[in-house]
């Protein structure tokens, strides 16, 4: 959206009508840092200011309507005539940050002092255009206690390290590690930390409703310079080329499969899909195979599904006694 | 769009909105430097010019220029275009630019941009996006689903749609007449609710089972949501289960099923490193399905029924 290459003239002429506003409401200010604020190289901006500066209109009398220099480096506005203020804001774009801050809201326990004053100057500045936007909303899941997001946040601003007891439902497991904070993400309707685990020896995500238990230790955070930060906007479960392939087949009763999962591909044949993913541990196909039933049967790895069976007789047969 | 465009496009809204008195079409033309000289050359593309400002959200008034003149007159009203007065704290000003990060490279990054920059444009400082890190959170709302962007259109607009949905279950999908009344994002999951058309009745669709465009079947402003409307309960209300009120009894192997264990009622040692755990329930199917995933770590040992639903699963796993 601030990349210059493909701008469309639209966004040019709201920069255009921005720009002289933004130079007036701050009296005097550099070329390179408004250049930086709009997101566009100074030739770009000297082009604008060009351009402003050459609005001309010729009747009843002509005249120049925008007066402005910017030698030395520094913008000055003399005179800006009718454009001095910014255009409102646009319905989508009220909503837009409405919406958002109205989510963080429900998130952030610390802050939402700041939140509720600022939704309502937003409301307030919008007028009209804030009326829509609450009928958009984002929910978040608040399967967590509060002061679990908060040691998580304290832990994250103060850099230290965190012992964590994280109960893991695709093995059904509760297991204990020291993780190594580095963000709080509110992804997907959910809280999660990411961190440094010291158990796995790589950067995790640890969904906040599912700590059993978490204590911020007195020892500074250690995350390796090499940790790369998951790439929220690309998903966040992505498979590696080492996982296993797994291929479900799937009546309409574990059609939900295809949904909650993300599966690698979803064919249709007749009523049944079929499906495959990727994942590094197979324990938890396994049961999702016996919460299936009927309604899913795995068809490779052979091996899986083998074991599966295995599972099920098993379980059947406690119930035989 | 060319330079030229772009500069005339910029006299004409400095131009309209420096006069005091409505102008004629032939007024704005002798005003407005890069208008063609041919009088049907010039009406074509201002009309189009106007149509673009008014995109822009440009509040750009019709009136009639002086009483007996059938000439139509065009001006901006001040108050209507200019963004009133606001400033912010910096802690406010902080959470503004996080607000702005939500939708990063989800389809409404450049609405938030766009207000953003007017409000940068008001005087207000608010944190770029890339240094709002310090924060110590990361909030982002995605909007993978291709029908979001008409969707949330349509909400904004008031407008009625047209899509093709795969209802949960059928083979093929149906073709649904709605009335948008909101779009609400649940479990990291968006929905639309309102009223269709067909059903005539209220409904909620999740967007993930919008199958190709979303088109719209009726002019802006010609949806009426009834006053009081709470879209994010009716979407609750459609997706949630009912309360629990049934107990189970259960025999959990020690050390597992702690997803059980955590929502337990009563958890007692039952010998030979078993758990006798018991736990409420709503939906017999649901949960008859979720205890038989943990294999020879639960039996369900009451209700009988619930009993039963469980060995059948079991039973119906292939072999």
């Amino acid at each position: 959206m601030t990349g210059s290459g493909a701008q469309t003239g639209t966004q040019r002429l709201q920069r255009l009508l921005a720009l002289v506003p933004y130079v007036v409401s701050r009296e005097a200010v550099g070329l390179a840092e408004t250049a930086a604020a709009f997101g566009v190289t100074e030739r770009e901006l000297v082009d604008d200011l060009n351009m402003l500066w050459c609005v001309e209109l010729r009747a009843p009398d002509p005249y120049c309507p925008i007066d402005l220099s910017y030698e030395g480096g520094e913008i000055v506005v003399s005179q800006a005539e009718s454009i001095g203020r910014p255009l409102r804001l646009g319905v989508d774009e009220a909503s837009a940050l409405l919406v958002a801050l109205r989510m963080l809201a429900e998130v952030v326990p610390s802050g939402s002092a700041a939140l509720t004053r600022t939704i309502a100057k937003l409301e307030a500045a919008a007028g009209e255009a804030a009326a829509v936007s609450a009928q958009v909303q984002v929910q978040v899941d608040k399967g967590h206690a509060s002061d679990v997001l908060r040691s998580a946040q304290d832990a994250v601003k103060r850099g230290r390290r965190i012992h964590l007891r994280y109960y893991v439902p695709g093995r059904d497991e509760a297991t204990e590690r020291d993780v190594d904070p580095m963000r709080v993400l509110v992804v997907e309707g959910r809280t999660y930390l990411e961190g440094w685990c010291r158990r796995a020896d790589g950067v995790r995500l640890f969904r906040l409703d599912r700590v059993l238990g978490m204590e911020v230790l007195d020892v500074p955070r250690e995350v390796p310079p090499g940790a790369e930060p998951v790439d929220v906007d690309a998903g966040l479960f992505r498979p590696s080329p080492a996982d296993v392939s797994v291929v479900l087949e799937l009546r309409p009763g574990g059609h939900w499969v295809a949904e909650y999962y993300p599966c690698e591909s979803v064919q249709r044949n007749g009523d049944e899909l079929l499906v495959s993913l990727r994942t590094p541990d197979t324990r938890w196909v396994r049961r999702l195979a016996l919460r299936l039933g009927e309604d899913g049967r795995v068809v490779a790895p052979a091996g899986l599904a083998a074991q599966i069976s295995r599972d099920a007789a098993a379980a059947l047969a406690q119930y035989a006694s | 769009m060319s330079r030229r465009k772009t500069e005339r496009l910029l006299g004409l809204v400095v131009c309209l909105l420096s006069t005091r008195r409505a102008l004629t079409a032939a007024q704005i033309r002798d005003a407005v430097p890069g208008y063609p000289d041919s009088f049907d050359a010039f009406k074509r593309m201002f009309e189009r010019d106007k149509e673009e400002l008014r995109e822009l959200g440009i509040p750009l008034e019709t009136e009639l220029a002086s009483p007996g003149d059938e000439d139509a007159g065009y001006r901006i009203q001040r108050e209507a275009y200019e963004l009133p007065e606001i400033t912010l704290e910096p802690d406010e000003a902080a959470v503004l630019g996080l607000a702005a990060r939500v939708w990063h490279r989800a389809e409404l990054a450049g609405a938030a941009a766009g207000a953003l920059l007017k409000l940068r444009a008001a005087g207000i400082d608010a944190e770029d996006a890339e240094d709002a890190t310090q924060a110590g959170i990361e909030p982002r709302v995605r909007t993978g689903e291709a029908s979001f962007g008409p969707l949330w259109e349509a909400v904004m607009e008031r407008r009625p749609v047209t899509f093709e949905y795969r209802a949960a279950g059928r083979a093929g999908p149906q073709q649904r007449r709605l009335e948008p009344w909101g779009v609400v994002n649940r479990h990291g999951r968006w929905y639309v609710a309102g009223h269709d058309r067909d059903r005539d009745g209220v409904r909620v669709f999740r967007l993930s089972r919008i199958e190709g465009p979303v088109s719209f079947s009726g002019p802006p402003g010609s949806v009426a949501v009834p006053p009081g409307t709470d879209v994010r309960e009716l979407v609750r209300d459609w997706d949630s289960r009912p309360p629990s009120h049934r107990t189970a009894v259960l025999r959990v192997r020690a050390g597992a099923g702690h997803g059980l264990r955590r929502g337990a009622v009563s958890v007692r040692p039952d010998g030979d490193g078993w758990d006798n755990v018991q736990v409420t329930f709503h939906e017999l199917g649901w949960f008859a399905d979720y205890l038989a995933s943990f294999g020879v770590d639960v039996i369900a040992l009451d209700p009988p029924d619930l009993r039963e639903a469980v060995i059948r699963r079991l039973k119906g796993v292939p072999q």
